[in-house]
């Protein structure tokens, strides 16, 4: 590993300040928030950035808060912790299992959401669960601040929008309301310490007959990115979950698949445990829609 | 042995010697040994399969900052082919030296091209980058059919068959051919109702060893070397060493480190003639530290193998004849395990009518090495597999069936010498009579049984017992403490002077301290080091009783050893308190000098293991997914010194024997690169992935080892990929013939069912 210089910048404006002038440096910057994956790489001599600067001192990349109808988790809020916020516990339970899924314990007490989305991997675990609940990233920029949905914030194999000179503050999704459900489930080859095959995360809200009313269907490790399947979605809307159409739900998630073969599985395996990990997520996030949810 | 001895602390359950320091981590370990001065090495290995070296350039790396000296494989002397003694690995000197730095020719990708001596890693790292080697690429033979396809390209192209009827006039990659068989293979065939003909696949698996290899040369301006390192035998190491750096074996002095496994994987040599020729050149002591990437591409593994496999059974189960024909992968050098494998496969079976033949293949992979049990596991797998397979279509209880053929005292084992007392009949009853076997499965849970066998070795141990003048107990041997053999030894010599297991303190020393010991392997040490304490031991109480006899004068067969003291035989007329080690240790100095008892020995008689395994497995429909839902292992140890640690051993084999079964293989990409070098891709089980396995340690005494000592380390691995399988391919409803068995294939597997 390369020697490098830290800074721990404490606000906003001094974060903002340091960036640009490292933009104007020419220098390798590199941010930090939980360190779990950059450490990793910077090891491997994946990475070997000149400055790393160190956002947990930024009060906005701490927040973990809910104002009024949206919950707000920092970027650099531990995944230990995020997890354990009673909102997240309740209202998210997808996602929390999601978090509950990066590393071990002792990796979740560093890891943070930004960081895991920020790296982009297209076996992040909680990309499908953020995107499934429809969460935005909000972005410092040189001149303030921007949004995007997180299925646009991650735009390849290990690649973000973020340009040059911007850091991910904050994620933010709304709450979800009465009969509202959320799921995540993974598919590995272990129990545990493992990297996602195949992921999936939805969001199913249904109306006061019981009919799904909408449905977010995240798909994880089968294309360069985790994506938004709408279609999968969309063959779920006006249904109550029968059978067929969670048939159709996977088949139109298959169909959006894109993965790849390699060591850790084959293309078509992939798409098949994305059809059967659909119809037992949708099948889990609908039982939560009459047991769980926000009260 | 008496058959009903009365063990006062051997059976019970202390706390072990190294146990404080190993979970505080305060033992020192191969990694944490530092010397003033000392340089930090790093190799550079071949980016190819396969490729002849046409040049190497240092002189770039040599003049970076902080180098202190590179070596190629022109340092090294030619080393002559011998075979190396008393290893479990074995094999031949030459390929030893040649796979600790090419020459020549890279055989596997990860092969040693050259090694940089810096002041700092990321120095040697650096001047890595800077040799350069000119490679001409040669065509990568990456299994046993391309190995032995007709015009294979040749890995050793002087390599000659050895083994076969008449002399090969041609060389392959075929080094060489094991037969053995007897009785009428045709006639038992004829005989046969029932026929099993299958192939079986296993996969080239790593032992997985959480702790690298490292160690830390330190050559002296007079020709004296030392080396501290993990390692399963410094006496190995020792010899090894020597021979590839052409030095006479007592110029080294080789010091032993705590080890984070073995396995068998230590049981050579990789870094270590490197540091010590790195730090010849530097002058400065030499530290090398492989990371797991490392350990996987250049160390290890086990075997894959191919076996075919034919059974013939009469309608009420009996093996009417038995054929097999094993290929095994040596790697990139000559000496796979298929030699124990070919005299494991049958095994545990009596049949009049057998062949087997064993084929020793190279291929461009890292050259294999011991893994717990070599070569048995894969064997067992085959033969185990066969016989569940008998057994359903002969609608025979599984353990019914191999009761019916088990060999028994008495026995000719096919591999020639008559079995003594052993365990299989008494382990297959207790898993017939066990709560796991006799209970109900849950639905769509499938149970598999196999039974595994492992020889156990004896071979050359020494200890030295010193009374130390307050009477507590020093004991001196060479083999590294691996699983929990100090708490053994102290067991065992506290038995035998009749003090407390806490007097005794057991001390793994160096190869100038200790006397010479063959390696930690071959389930030997319990037994064959064992049984040297117990005579050291020995050999203190006879000088007690002389003393004694000497004190109160009388004869020495006057008086009696008893209870940790020295006693006048009932009925002798002295008057006379007896005495006890702490007296006489006390009094040396008026008596004839300190109480030293030492015993050196080859042991025979080491007794063979045989366990049985029970495995519920519940396979995921949809997704291939296999959860192992309950695991029992039952294994005759003949006497078990500390029950606990001979329980560790069945559930750690059970464990490895898992993941062997489930998800560890290696990936290669068509270019001979192992595409999953590390922990998060080379899958062996995490604790989620486990139920508790479950233990039975059946006790049928080796009268071979005064105790009754059999080895226990091996057997454990043997028999649970079978146990493993036969459960998949019931709850799967279709018989699962290639390992591993990860959701693809099984998922794959259901398709076709």
């Amino acid at each position: 590993m390369q020697g490098f210089a830290y800074e721990a910048p404490s606000s906003l404006d001094a974060l903002r300040a340091r960036l640009a002038a490292a933009q104007g440096a020419g220098e390798l910057t590199q941010v930090l928030a939980g360190g779990t994956d950059l450490l990793v790489q910077m090891k491997q001599g994946q990475r070997a950035p000149g400055l790393i600067l160190d956002i947990k001192r930024v009060g906005e990349t701490q927040a973990l808060t809910v104002d009024g109808e949206s919950l707000t988790i920092g970027a650099s809020v531990p995944a230990a912790k995020a997890k354990a916020f009673p909102l997240v516990a309740e209202a998210f339970p997808g996602l929390a299992h999601a978090i509950d899924l990066i590393g071990s314990s002792q990796i979740q007490g560093r890891a943070s959401l930004g960081g895991n989305l920020c790296n982009a991997s297209p076996a992040g675990d909680t990309i499908p669960a953020l995107i499934a609940n429809g969460f935005e990233a909000q972005i410092l920029t040189a001149g303030g601040l921007r949004t995007l949905p997180v299925e646009a914030f991650v735009t390849g194999v290990g690649k973000n929008a973020l340009a040059s000179g911007e850091v991910l503050l904050a994620l933010k999704a709304p709450v979800p309301g009465p009969r509202s459900g959320d799921a995540y489930q993974r598919f590995t080859p272990r129990t545990e310490m493992d990297i996602a095959v195949v992921g999936v995360g939805a969001r199913l809200t249904l109306d006061d007959a019981g009919v799904i009313a909408s449905a977010r269907i995240a798909l994880g490790a089968v294309a360069p990115q985790a994506f938004l399947a709408e279609a999968a979605g969309a063959a779920l809307v006006g249904t109550r979950g029968e059978p067929e159409a969670l048939e159709a739900a996977a088949a139109a998630a298959m169909a959006a698949a894109k993965p790849i073969s390699d060591k850790r599985g084959s293309a078509d395996f992939r798409r098949r445990i994305c059809g059967v990990l659909v119809k037992r997520v949708v099948a889990q996030a609908l039982e939560r829609c009459t047991t769980g949810g926000a009260k | 042995m008496s058959e009903a001895m009365d063990f006062k602390v051997i059976g019970t359950r202390p706390i072990r010697p190294d146990g404080v320091d190993k979970v505080t981590g305060r033992a020192s370990f191969g990694a944490d040994f530092s010397l003033p001065g000392m340089l930090e090495g790093a190799v550079l290995r071949s980016p190819h399969a396969h490729a002849r070296i046409k040049s190497i350039k240092t002189d770039a790396a040599l003049a970076a900052p902080g180098v202190k000296a590179v070596v190629t494989g022109a340092d090294f002397p030619q080393v002559a082919a011998g075979a190396i003694e008393g290893g479990e690995g074995g094999g031949d000197f030459a390929d030893l030296a040649g796979n600790v730095i090419a020459r020549g020719k890279v055989r596997y990708h990860g092969h040693a091209v050259a090694a940089v001596a810096a002041q700092s890693r990321a120095q040697a790292l650096a001047a890595l980058a800077l040799i350069e080697v000119e490679y001409e690429p040669l065509p990568a033979v990456l299994s046993l059919d391309a190995a032995l396809a007709e015009s294979a390209p040749l890995i050793d192209e002087g390599l000659m068959t050895s083994g076969l009827p008449e002399p090969a006039t041609a060389p392959s990659n075929l080094a060489s051919v094991i037969e053995m068989g007897n009785g009428d293979l045709e006639a038992g065939f004829a005989e046969a109702a029932l026929i099993i003909e299958r192939r079986y696949q296993t996969p080239t698996v790593h032992q997985g060893y959480i702790e690298p290899h490292a160690c830390v040369g330190r050559w002296g301006q007079d020709d004296q070397a030392m080396l501290w390192c993990c390692t399963q035998g410094a006496f190995d190491v020792r010899s090894m060493t020597a021979k590839v750096l052409g030095q006479p074996v007592g110029s080294l002095k080789v010091i032993p480190s705590e080890i984070g496994g073995g396995f068998g994987g230590k049981t050579t040599v990789y870094l270590e003639p490197l540091a010590l020729q790195l730090s010849k050149k530097s002058g400065r002591p030499v530290r090398m530290v492989m990371t797991r990437e490392e350990v996987f591409r250049a160390t290890g593994p086990a075997s894959a193998a191919t076996i075919d496999l034919r059974m013939g059974f009469s309608q009420d189960g009996k093996i009417t004849a038995a054929e097999a024909t094993m290929a095994y992968e040596a790697g990139a050098f000559p000496g796979s395990p298929v030699g124990p494998g070919t005299m494991c496969v049958f095994a545990p079976y009596r049949i009049a009518n057998f062949r087997i033949k064993g084929m020793d293949v190279l291929v461009n992979k890292p050259k294999a090495a011991a893994y717990r049990a070599p070569g048995a596991p894969q064997a067992l797998f085959a033969t185990e597999s066969a016989m569940d397979e008998a057994a359903e279509k002969l609608g025979i209880d599984p353990i019914e069936l191999r009761l019916r053929n088990a060999v028994e005292e008495g026995d000719s084992a096919i591999y020639g010498p008559k079995f003594g007392p052993i365990g299989l009949r008494a382990c297959l009853e207790a898993a017939a009579a066990h709560p796991h076997y006799t209970k109900a499965k849950d639905a769509g849970v499938g149970r598999g049984v196999a039974v595994g066998f492992w020889f156990n070795v004896g071979l050359q141990s020494s200890a030295e017992v010193h009374i130390n003048e307050d009477g507590t107990v020093t004991v001196i041997e060479g083999n590294p403490d691996i699983g929990g053999s100090r708490a053994s030894m102290a067991l065992m010599a506290a038995e035998t002077l009749g003090v407390p297991y806490e007097s005794v303190r057991v001390v793994v020393a160096d190869t100038e301290t200790a006397g010479f010991s063959n390696v930690t392997g071959g389930s030997r040490v319990t037994f064959a080091t064992g049984m040297a304490v117990v005579e050291a031991s020995k050999d203190i109480i006879a000088q007690c009783c002389s003393r004694a006899a000497s004190l109160w004068s009388t004869d020495e067969d006057m008086v009696e050893w008893r209870d940790g003291a020295v006693h006048p035989r009932p009925g002798v007329n002295v008057e006379a308190t007896p005495l006890s080690l702490k007296d006489l240790a006390g009094q040396a100095g008026r008596m004839g000098g300190p109480l030293l008892g030492k015993a050196s020995l080859n042991a025979r008689g080491a007794g063979p293991g045989f366990s049985v395994n029970l495995c519920d497995a519940l396979v995921d429909q949809e997704t291939g997914q296999v959860q192992v839902k309950a695991f029992t292992a039952i294994q005759d140890a003949g006497k078990a010194i500390h029950p606990s640690y001979v329980e560790g051993q069945l559930q750690g084999g059970a464990v490895q024997g898992i993941g062997w079964a489930l998800n560890e293989e290696y990936v290669y990409s068509p270019e001979g690169v192992m595409e999953n070098a590390g922990f998060l891709d080379y899958r062996i089980p995490v604790a989620s992935d486990l139920p508790m396995i479950d233990t039975q340690i059946i006790e049928v005494p080796n009268p071979g080892h005064p105790y009754g000592v059999r080895g226990v380390g091996e057997t454990p691995i043997v028999a649970p990929l079978a146990a493993v399988a036969n459960a998949v391919s019931a709850s799967a409803g279709v018989r699962m013939t290639e390992l591993p068995l990860s959701p693809p294939r099984v998922l794959e597997a259901l398709d076709q069912a």
